[in-house]
């Protein structure tokens, strides 16, 4: 067996080995890279930041805890922001766990900016029926979520009062890891209803929601990690997101020069091939 | 009568919404719907867990091959759906122990494993055997590295950075035009493809939901 046989058949174990690596440094020793921010996520931070005093943004918290690492630094920036701009929010979840996710990063932040429950922040948790859900809200979000996460009648909490409908909210955010998620929120929302929708998303989901984005459907976007790493960036806070920057900028490096060395071996090999023939 | 039912029902209750979508003075019934199908939908959670305890009751009886690892998840789930109901889903109950320690680590280890197997996936596969398939590895490598600091970092470093913007390049070239085209294209195809097979469904052609492999 040649060396060239010996790489190309190369012991993945090696692979996951390298990755690992690539990981850990970077967490252990920050490397502190410039971040440089993008539109898609400055206009969401602009349009965040042009809000009065007292706007509601409804926030959709469509993930579970596989995609919590890239999606919960993009909630916890929104949130943030809304707290220190002294927006309200309203929350809700279309995927089951999305109620605990949505519990997680709220809890703590309303502590943190002491933020009432029920007058400055509202959680309305989980229902079923992803986009006919979304249709029926809007003809009063009450009637849909009669009960917030606690079993408390929304119509105790003072909030609810001033939130009736999308109408009522200046910003829909959908935190989204899949379906339903924020295609829906475009398609009904945003589309059918005329609300501004944000959306954050998984690295992986955002090359399909830049069609929405060009069309004007969507008002932002923040994709993964890197996308949350640039609302923190402009709310001046070092969330996870930045700290994960170094780790993501080093593996995706690492992942960029394997593929470049199975290139060259690819080719090297076929040449040598060719010679022996 | 088992399938001329249901098939009767959804042929009704889709025109229904079609119709109603186009005439606002009924849109009250389009209201109706939607609230038969949330309740539905809730009940569609509880048929879930049911059909997940059939199958995997089934797989241990016959002692199927890994039958050990469907005991492990009948014990999850009674573990937890129990808990939750009789001790409440709140802050400190079992519960949230299960969630916050059992399946919150899980859940993220399983989602982390990808990083591993796309790096090994790419490796071996990702060759540049043809003019297409290395215009796919070129741009690849741009969003990929453009993606994160490291990269603007390499790009600023070139000396014609300043007049082409790497930023410019991944949102307003990359994702703005060609991905934007590509994915539209898919989007438009795959619609075309839903009203297809909506008409199918309405007129009773398709079938398939039914179940029964008809």
């Amino acid at each position: 067996m040649t060396v060239f046989d010996k790489i190309k058949n190369l012991d993945r174990r090696w692979i996951f080995l390298f990755i690992l690596i690539s990981v850990i440094i970077p967490l252990l020793i920050p490397l502190n890279l410039k971040l440089n921010t993008s539109k898609p996520v400055e206009d969401i931070y602009s349009y965040m930041n042009s809000l009065p005093e007292g706007s509601v943004i409804l926030m959709s918290f469509d993930y579970s805890p596989s995609t919590e690492i890239e999606l919960n630094p993009a909630a916890i920036a929104i949130v943030r922001h809304a707290f220190q701009k002294k927006l309200k929010v309203v929350a809700l979840a279309l995927w089951p766990m999305g109620a605990s996710m949505s519990q997680n990063v709220l809890t703590p932040l309303a502590k943190e900016y002491n933020k009432e429950y029920g007058k400055d922040y509202v959680n309305l948790g989980y229902k079923a029926g992803g986009s006919v859900l979304l249709i029926s809200m809007n003809n009063g979000f009450a009637t849909e979520f009669p009960t917030d996460i606690n079993g408390t009648a929304v119509t105790d909490l003072p909030l609810m009062n001033q939130v009736k409908d999308y109408k009522s909210c200046a910003l829909v955010v959908s935190l989204s890891a899949g379906v339903p998620g924020m295609k829906e929120y475009v398609q009904i929302v945003a589309t059918r209803f005329g609300s501004k929708v944000a959306a954050a998303c998984t690295a992986v989901s955002a090359p399909e929601m830049y069609t929405f984005l060009n069309s004007g459907q969507l008002l932002g976007l923040m994709g993964g990690l890197k996308g949350a790493a640039e609302y923190e960036k402009m709310i001046d806070y070092n969330g996870d997101a930045r700290k994960g920057m170094d780790a993501q900028s080093v593996v995706h490096l690492v992942i960029v020069l394997f593929i470049l060395f199975s290139n060259v071996v690819y080719f090297v090999d076929e040449y040598r091939k060719k010679t022996a023939e | 009568m088992r399938r001329e039912i249901p098939m009767a029902i959804t042929t009704l209750t889709g025109l229904i919404m079609i119709i109603v979508f186009f005439v606002p003075r009924w849109e009250d019934w389009s209201d109706i719907f939607l609230k038969w199908f949330t309740v539905i939908a809730g009940f569609a959670l509880v048929l879930g867990a049911g059909s997940l305890l059939l199958v995997n009751l089934n797989k241990i009886s016959r002692k199927a091959s890994g039958w050990g690892y469907n005991v492990v998840l009948i014990i999850g789930l009674l573990a937890t759906a129990g808990s939750g109901i009789i001790q409440g889903i709140g802050p400190g109950t079992m519960f949230d122990f299960i969630f916050v320690y059992f399946f919150t680590p899980l859940s993220a280890t399983m989602f982390s494993l990808l990083a591993f197997y796309i790096a090994s996936a790419a490796f071996r596969a990702f060759k540049a055997k043809s003019l297409e398939a290395g215009l796919l590895l070129v741009t690849a490598f741009i969003v990929m590295l453009g993606r994160v600091p490291i990269g603007e970092m390499m790009w600023n470093a070139l000396p014609f950075a300043q007049s082409i913007p790497l930023t410019e390049i991944i949102e307003k070239w990359i994702m703005g035009c060609f991905n934007t085209a590509g994915q539209r294209a898919i989007m438009l195809g795959a619609s075309i493809g839903i009203i297809s097979v909506s008409l199918k469904i309405l007129l009773g052609i398709e079938r398939s939901y039914l179940g029964g492999g008809d």
